[in-house]
């Protein structure tokens, strides 16, 4: 029943696949940094908002002493996807007639007036999918209807879209359209690196990120800020021993990237992957929320697709102006407060009534704080 | 019958606004279908109301079902809202005896998804011997409602042996789940999202009075029951911690799935201890009576695979912790909001 394939660990640690031993060897971690790793801060930040969730999910920061610092990153991608795109999606909802397709938790994020949710109880149409595929079918089911794809997602999830944009050019699909907000990791890292607000000593490298784009482009990241990033799964036990394994590092002041995910991780990623995207999708500036315009840290589609671009279909008659609210979500996804730091944090913001994304998203730092360690 | 012929070629019945006019429709409506299919004394009468006797303690619940899609493996919207109402009845050791049945169909429904519905509707009844004594139909406009809606209620005796409310819950008492968890809950969201399953991955959906009434004719150390639908075990154990201002630990490993929930629940990104049950119930028991309670439960098809998941460990305070299975100990809340599937 419990499955631990860990043949990159310290095999006289981790090498027996039941929990008795898992957790033997997991408290005995725990001593070794109990007894090295107390005479300062180490501050180290997981980049992905998966990790996140697991590290709030399994109580892994109750077994680590108050010198072990873990911070989540901007690794949440409807968390960091800026008010303005929220606002947008949703002028376009209500001036044009389009049915809006998107993923999941998108639906509750509030923009600065409405989320999708809201939209979809006065009446409009909302399809959430899990296979954005699903918007070939639809489509082709329903001319009279326009679609407008929301495309959101990391470097994990954009391969599919792209898949999804090369199938509709493919059938000539004249009433699906596209929103790209896709998002690329390593330039946010940089920019988290950049902004020094945080002393972060170590980086939990996103392991789903990983498997696309692979362990090489992290090693512009670390050669330059002299940081050690190591790329890791999402099994708790594999979590406690990276950070553990982070922190020798450190002390020793190493720095470079270790893929300790080499079951899923290859040093130059996912080729085919990468080159699907490539067909579909150009480098361009991106949006973040807390972290604002970040060059070359986004897609947009090439001139072989641009006809799917929303924006030049539907441009917006009104301009977008966000008002600043009370939600530290920015500061948050940059790693310079905790979730409870926030004025609004379990007061005017909760899961069931979320003030920023953070709180939205599962991965959402401040849900996973909310929901396993308020 | 009334045919729908735009966009198709076929002439498919379906059910007309005038099916709920009170008229001829109606009538024959009620007549073909639900006289013919759950006839009983009661019921032939054909009162505004139906008559009934009985003594003892009576129990009385109502619920009302929609769900997308109406039809799934395990069941349907006809057989859930049997189903549901029962165990409702059967958790608070209720033996059911009737129910009534009220239909709110949207306009266009195929007359033979409604007969499908109605055929799964008796079949329950029947096998659990319940009467259907009472309903009603009405047809809403197109595009007013979800195809359809059905609302039943209940009534069951309470003979005073079964009837638990008043046995105090003690610290070191356990919590039981009467089996694998979450199933009903995850396929429906793999239904939605148009996810292929295969054939095992269905609804767990199942009367659960064929084993908890016999339970507590034999055990007093029975102290607490609920069906856990929807917000799951997590939901249902909170609920329980606040009723009754106990402390509740529950044990991540013993927590009983089925693989294709384990695995359905990894990639969809949700935990299924917040997913809901059908056929699953959560027990708390008396640590004296632990053993032979499981080796009773266990007997049983529909109980077979129960567990001692967690207990109670104080009496302070409302508060349910999960300890995983690393050894860290955390808090577990009731379901927030909607479940939704996380992107990456």
């Amino acid at each position: 029943m419990f499955k631990l394939e860990i043949n990159l660990l310290n095999k006289n640690l981790l090498s027996q696949k039941n929990t008795v031993n898992v957790k033997e060897a997991i408290s005995k971690i725990i001593k070794d940094i109990e007894k090295l790793f107390t005479d300062r801060n180490y501050v180290i930040m997981e980049f992905c908002g998966t990790h996140t969730h697991e590290i709030a999910k399994y109580g892994i920061r109750s077994l680590f002493p108050k010198t072990i610092d873990l911070r989540s990153g901007p690794g949440c991608p409807v968390c960091v996807t800026a008010e303005e795109d929220i606002d947008y999606i949703i002028n376009l909802a209500m001036e044009n007639n389009l049915s809006i397709i998107t993923f999941g938790d998108l639906v509750n994020v509030p923009g600065s007036k409405a989320s999708l949710s809201y939209l979809k109880s006065i009446g409009k149409d909302i399809i959430v999918v899990y296979n954005p595929l699903e918007s070939i079918k639809l489509a082709l089911n329903n001319p009279n209807k326009n679609y407008l794809l929301i495309g959101i997602g990391f470097e994990t999830t954009v391969p599919l879209l792209a898949y999804t944009l090369i199938k509709a050019k493919n059938l000539k699909l004249k009433n699906l359209f596209y929103l790209s907000l896709h998002k690329l990791t390593p330039p946010a890292l940089d920019a988290v690196l950049d902004g020094k607000e945080v002393n972060l000593d170590g980086v939990i490298g996103p392991g789903h990120v990983s498997t696309i784009i692979g362990a090489k482009p992290w090693e512009i990241s670390a050669n330059k800020y002299k940081i050690p990033i190591v790329i890791s799964s999402f099994e708790p036990e594999e979590i406690i021993f990276n950070v553990y394994f982070l922190l020798k590092k450190i002390k020793n002041k190493e720095y470079g990237v270790w893929n300790n995910y080499k079951r899923s991780v290859r040093y130059e990623g996912n080729l085919k992957a990468i080159d699907i995207v490539n067909k579909v999708f150009k480098l361009s500036a991106a949006n973040w929320r807390g972290l604002g315009i970040i060059e070359n840290s986004g897609l947009e589609l090439n001139e072989d697709y641009i006809e799917f671009d929303v924006r030049k279909r539907f441009p917006l008659t009104k301009p977008i102006k966000v008002k600043k609210t009370a939600c530290r979500c920015g500061e948050v996804l940059r790693g310079v407060v905790k979730p409870y730091e926030c004025p609004l944090f379990a007061k005017a913001c909760t899961p069931s009534s979320p003030k920023g994304p953070c709180m939205v998203s599962s991965e959402g730092s401040c849900a996973a704080y909310y929901l396993y360690e308020n | 019958m009334e045919t729908n012929i735009i966009g198709s070629n076929i002439m498919e019945p379906v059910i007309s606004l005038a099916y709920g006019s009170g008229g001829d429709l109606t009538r024959k409506l009620i007549e073909e279908e639900f006289v013919k299919n759950f006839s009983n004394p009661i019921l032939d009468e054909l009162l505004d109301s139906g008559i009934v006797e009985f003594s003892g303690k009576l129990a009385f619940t109502t619920d009302s079902y929609v769900i997308t899609p109406i039809f799934f493996k395990g069941g349907d919207i006809g057989s859930l809202s049997v189903y549901g109402t029962l165990n409702d009845l059967a958790v608070v050791g209720a033996e059911p005896l009737f129910i009534s049945l009220s239909l709110i169909i949207e306009e266009g429904l195929a007359v033979k998804d409604l007969k499908r519905i109605i055929n799964s509707i008796s079949k329950v009844a029947k096998e659990e011997k319940v009467k259907i004594i009472t309903g009603d139909t009405k047809v809403v406009d197109k595009n007013k409602g979800d195809k359809i809606f059905i609302n039943t209620s209940g009534i069951g005796i309470i003979k005073p042996n079964r009837d638990w409310r008043k046995r105090e819950i003690n610290e070191g008492d356990l919590i039981l789940a009467s089996g694998d968890l979450g199933e009903h809950g995850i396929y429906i969201m793999l239904e939605r999202l148009n996810i292929k399953t295969a054939e095992d991955v269905k609804s767990d959906m199942a009367y659960l009075g064929s084993f908890i009434l016999p339970l507590l004719d034999n055990f007093d150390g029975v102290k607490f029951i609920r069906d856990a639908t929807r917000g799951g075990v997590a939901t249902i154990l909170n609920e329980v911690a606040s009723k009754y201002n106990i402390e509740i630990e529950v044990y991540e490993e013993e927590l009983p799935y089925k693989d294709w929930v384990k695995n359905a629940s990894e990639i969809l990104g949700i935990d299924p201890i917040y997913a809901a049950n059908e056929g699953k119930a959560v027990i708390i028991i008396d640590k004296s009576q632990a053993d032979e309670i499981l080796d009773f439960l266990k007997k049983h098809p529909l109980s077979c695979n129960s567990k001692i998941i967690g207990k109670v460990i104080s009496k302070n305070k409302p508060k349910v912790y999960l300890k995983t299975r690393i050894g860290s100990r955390r808090i577990l809340e009731s379901l927030k909001g909607d479940i939704l599937p996380r992107i990456c």
